[in-house]
């Protein structure tokens, strides 16, 4: 068994594995001839942690704090922190992650590769713009401190850079002071998607949280239902220090492929739809349960059956958002390849400030497919089509198909990124997308 | 304030132990070979809570050493509440096996220079009448096994030499603490394919910690191990010495 995967666990590669252990010592690339890549949680869906054919420096035990400021929120930690343990540190002192995506599974060194956004995109933008510091340790054996600042060409470089630009060894973050880490949340219905874009204009404003799943399997009437969810940190200070998270359930094998079939998504689908009630409800909601559902299975992924599972993540210009998406969700739900889940949100206008980073005002939505060969690359296809027709972009983290014609499309700047990469690192998922596969 | 004395700070086990008495506020004094690495150590427990940790540099398999650095560790903390013995190595077998020199420099890291810190601090605590010790030992002391009987033999040996010790500690009221983890993902078990029973090193620490604690003598870690090898002790040594464990 191969230890060390994508979260899709698709595709499937040879490559070999150095774990890191000490921050001070150097890359142990001795005796290896092909490239190296950081490797955090392997949270990304295709093969942006993969190296296939090198080595991959997996992170996980540089897990030591640095320092921590009570009265700043700044945080200073090692890349292999993962966001779940900075916020077992941080929530019981009165702070919160400034921005966080679907899973807490992930490390602070992931996180600013991949410039990570989260349901409060439209408030605080990316994970990268709560960095204020990063050490990047380059195969040259160099140490360089990185930030708005100093060196701040390799930092815009590494923030979103896949980690091409070498080893973010520790960075510092600023942490958000919260009252009370807890959330008060309203889930609303819509019938369609302009409803959904008006419910969206009005929350933005109001709520640091919005997001918004949609049905994929709904046709005709129902295309584009879904439920909208918006929330804010309570702002009264909790009765008792939250509970440290359970463990996860976990899926103790490779599930058959099967089980995922039209009608347990279609039936899924459709009690998620029902679930909350017309009126918006209000309710108080545990900042795990609200931020990170998809947790609370440890190994979810291994329902999607052996062939494993792609995502799908764009972001489209508002302008003709809504007539793209329906397009999309059309296409989607004729496949028959349901999404288990659909995942939408306008992102806000504030800049990125990675080099390559995904996030830009404009809808983005998230769909993942069972692999089920050609239907499924087919399917995929179609769906990165209408992106580059609509002058949209697609999200590294999340991909595992787009072609090196899709990619200079999406980020016609990465020739810009390739000048900042360590000659020494490199990734299944670079090689794919600037041509360079086999090399 | 507790006052913690940790042998082999930079272990992977006793770095996650650390992290949940430094969040309770402990101060540490810490003990390993490479300054560098006790520096990143101290300064992760300091960030997480840690009232003070204290860095001196030793390598334990020298046992001369070990009085006046137990002694200088006491002076420092001004006292010790606890103390962790954490160092170890797992050895190749089958090298130890072709040259005994191997092997004993095994039984001396494991079990002898344990034994020697132990005896340093059993004398200093048992006249204070309080403090607690604790080692990490291991499953495979409990029954000797061709894959890895050096090992074993010297954790068996550490196993049965803290049970001696709770036994003439008792009386004084200094606990003694015997843990006993199974699989665990840490640098020491680096090159192992991993697979269900493996734990992270995060959760051996819960168990020392509730040991603590608790006050409990033997803490197998996860608790199924008690059980496991229970039936693993029970198989006769007939059949057993057929087996390729
Ligand atoms: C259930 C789920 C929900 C998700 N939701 C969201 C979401 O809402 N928003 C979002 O933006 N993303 C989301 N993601 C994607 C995930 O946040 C990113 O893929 C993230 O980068 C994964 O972090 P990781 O630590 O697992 O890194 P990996 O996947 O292991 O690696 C990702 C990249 O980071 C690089 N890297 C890792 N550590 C370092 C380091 N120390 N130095 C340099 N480079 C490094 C790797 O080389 C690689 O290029 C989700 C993923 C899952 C599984
Ligand atoms: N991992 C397992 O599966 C497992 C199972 C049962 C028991 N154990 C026991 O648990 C304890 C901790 O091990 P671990 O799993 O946490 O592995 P680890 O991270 O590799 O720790 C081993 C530690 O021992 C230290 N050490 C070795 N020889 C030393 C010496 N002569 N002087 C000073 N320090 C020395 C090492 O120090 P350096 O940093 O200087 O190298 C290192 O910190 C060990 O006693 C081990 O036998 C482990």
């Amino acid at each position: 068994m191969n230890a060390y995967q994508s979260w899709g666990r698709y595709p499937r590669v040879e490559q070999d594995a150095r774990p890191l252990n000490w921050r001070h010592q150097p890359l142990p690339l001795a005796g290896l001839e092909g490239a190296v890549l950081a490797y955090g949680q392997g949270r990304s869906y295709g093969d942006a942690c993969l190296n296939a054919g090198g080595a991959l420096l997996p992170t996980r035990r540089l897990d030591h704090f640095l320092a921590f400021d009570p009265q700043t929120g700044l945080l200073r930690a090692e890349a292999g922190v993962s966001l779940a343990e900075v916020l077992a540190f941080c929530q019981p002192r009165g702070f919160f992650l400034p921005v966080t995506p679907g899973t807490r599974y992930v490390t602070l060194g992931g996180a600013v590769a991949n410039d990570v956004h989260g349901k409060n995109h439209h408030r605080q933008g990316t994970f990268g713009r709560h960095v204020t510091r990063l050490e990047l340790l380059r195969s040259d054996g160099s140490r360089t401190l990185c930030s708005p600042e100093e060196n701040p060409g390799l930092f815009a470089a590494t923030i979103g850079g896949l980690g091409l630009t070498g080893l973010i060894t520790w960075l510092e973050l600023r942490l958000l002071p919260v009252v009370n880490p807890g959330l008060a949340v309203e889930n609303l219905r819509f019938g369609g998607l302009d409803e959904f874009f008006a419910l969206s204009a009005d929350s933005d404003a109001g709520y640091d949280y919005t997001v918004a799943w949609v049905d994929c399997l709904a046709k005709g009437e129902d295309r584009g239902r879904g439920v909208f969810m918006r929330g804010n940190h309570l702002e009264t200070p909790p009765q008792k220090q939250p509970k440290p998270p359970r463990r996860g359930l976990m899926i103790p094998c490779q599930l058959p492929g099967w089980l995922l079939n039209p009608f347990s998504l279609k039936a899924f689908n459709a009690l998620y739809y029902h679930w909350p009630r017309r009126e918006a409800v209000s309710q108080v909601l545990d900042p795990l349960g609200f931020f990170y559902p998809l947790d609370a299975v440890d190994n979810w992924n291994l329902i999607y059956g052996p062939g494993g599972l792609v995502q799908f993540q764009c972001v489209l210009p508002l302008d003709d958002a809504a007539t793209v998406l329906a397009e999309m969700l059309t296409l989607t739900a004729r496949s028959g390849m349901a999404s288990f889940l659909a995942v939408l949100k306008v992102f806000g206008e504030l800049p990125s400030p990675g080099l390559l980073s995904f996030p830009r005002a404009g809808a983005t939505l998230a769909l993942d497919f069972p692999i089920r060969g050609r239907k499924t690359w087919d399917l995929m296809a179609e769906l990165t089509r209408l992106v580059r027709q609509a002058g949209g972009s697609m999200y590294p983290a999340k991909d595992a198909c787009m072609s090196p014609e899709d990619f200079a499309a999406f980020y016609p700047n990465h020739h810009e990124l390739e000048t900042w990469r360590d000659p020494r690192f490199s990734s299944s998922f670079w090689r794919r997308v600037t041509g360079q596969e086999g090399q | 304030m507790q006052k913690i004395l940790i042998l082999g700070a930079t272990s992977a086990i006793a770095q996650a132990t650390a992290r949940l008495f430094a969040a309770q506020g402990a101060a540490f004094c810490l003990v390993g070979r490479s300054r560098e690495r006790l520096e990143i150590v101290a300064q992760d427990l300091i960030a997480r809570g840690a009232a003070e940790a204290f860095c001196l540099t030793a390598d334990l398999g020298d046992c001369d050493g070990h009085q006046a650095l137990i002694q200088k560790a006491d002076d420092q903390l001004g006292g010790l509440d606890l103390a962790l013995i954490a160092h170890g190595t797992l050895g190749d077998q089958a090298a130890g096996q072709a040259d005994f020199a191997i092997a004993l420099k095994e039984l001396q890291t494991n079990f002898i220079s344990a034994a020697s810190l132990l005896t340093h601090l059993a004398n200093l605590l048992e006249p204070r009448g309080k403090g607690a010790l604790a080692a990490i030992s291991s499953v495979a002391g409990d029954r000797g096994r061709q894959s890895n009987y050096i090992y074993g033999a010297a954790k068996g040996g550490l196993s049965i030499f803290m049970q001696g010790l709770r036994n003439r500690l008792a009386p004084a009221g200094v606990r003694v603490l015997t843990i006993k983890p199974g699989f665990v993902d840490t640098p020491m078990t680096a090159a192992f394919d991993k697979g269900l029973l493996w734990v992270g090193p995060e959760v051996i620490a819960a168990c020392i910690h509730r040991g603590v604690v608790k006050g409990r003598e033997v803490v197998y870690a996860p608790w199924f191990w008690r059980y496991v090898m229970l039936i693993i002790r029970a198989v006769p040594e007939r059949f057993f010495k057929r087996l390729k464990l």
